[in-house]
């Protein structure tokens, strides 16, 4: 990591706790999946098609997204659904997390 | 049918694969093994005579320590390699509380479901034997595979690409060279089972 990363990730950690101390409840929260080199891009679209009920081709374009930009919002909505969604995810073994989106 | 999964003749939506007596005794021993590590998690000490007061105790707050382990049961609110603040640590340790007993449960239950049904086969005189899945089977099944190639890809540290690519071209004298090759054959199996399961 060059020297420049080092102010932003103070930035960034300064952003994330102020957002969690005061919690804005119009802003909503996203389920994101993460890349891992384990998991198959075929299970991957499978896992998008049998939980979030999406198409083929939209459960595909997730995965790709994924697979090449490292991690994809899959779902959004209340804090509490997006507990849900990412309990559905560690279940299936795809690893998520969730945050509120900015 | 030779070492994957097609989709079953007899069983609608189902999945069959023929298995011979080594890939029987692979698989029956890497998910036992899995079992082993699930293990039933935190307990406290007098819920060894209640199976049912798992449920309704809190779970551990701090994520596991075995690297595969801490796959299996990531934080829900740090990105991997991201830096972690004092509030996503707090709101990890409340998620893992209320949702790792349920997980690792499950995953038990998975884990258990595979072992009886390689148990119930009738193997033939060469020990091998022709196993079916039924959708709902299978669906269990394609979790036990991905959790054994995860504790696998870990013990491997297959963590980035360049490893993953390393790992497959190992010499057969390297010493994670009998890993690798379950690490692979099992992800064939999941492949071609997730294929059955597809529309």
């Amino acid at each position: 990591m060059g020297p420049v990363t080092v102010p932003l990730e103070i930035e960034q950690t300064e952003e994330q706790e102020a957002a969690a101390a005061v919690p804005e409840p119009d802003v909503p929260w996203v389920t994101v999946v993460h890349n891992d080199p384990v998991n198959l891009m075929s299970y991957v679209t499978y896992v998008f098609q049998a939980y979030f009920g999406y198409s083929k081709d939209k459960a595909h374009q997730l995965m790709l997204d994924v697979h090449h930009k490292g991690r994809a919002i899959v779902s959004s909505g209340s804090r509490e659904e997006m507990e849900r969604d990412v309990q559905a995810m560690h279940g299936y073994g795809l690893w998520a997390t969730l945050q509120q989106e900015r | 049918m030779a070492g994957h999964f097609e989709p079953s003749t007899s069983v609608p939506g189902g999945a069959a694969i023929a298995l011979d007596e080594i890939e029987l005794s692979i698989l029956r021993s890497l998910t036992v093994q899995l079992l082993e590590l699930i293990g039933p998690g935190e307990q406290p000490a007098d819920a060894a005579d209640d199976p049912l007061a798992e449920l309704f105790t809190d779970g551990p707050t701090e994520p596991p320590s075995d690297p595969a382990l801490a796959r299996l049961f990531p934080d829900a609110y740090s990105a991997p390699g991201e830096r972690e603040d004092r509030a996503a640590r707090e709101a990890s340790a409340e998620f893992r509380r209320y949702t790792e007993n349920e997980l690792r449960t499950r995953k038990r239950e998975d884990g258990l479901a595979v072992v009886h049904a390689l148990d119930a086969l009738r193997p033939d005189g060469s020990g091998a034997a022709v196993l079916t899945l039924a959708p709902e089977e299978s669906r269990r099944w394609l979790g036990t595979l991905n959790d054994l190639r995860l504790t696998l890809g870990s013990r491997l540290d297959v963590g980035d690409e360049d490893t993953a690519d390393e790992l497959y071209r190992l010499p057969d004298e390297d010493p994670r060279k009998p890993l690798v090759m379950a690490y692979l054959w099992l992800g064939g199996l999941q492949e071609t089972l997730v294929e059955t399961l597809l529309p």
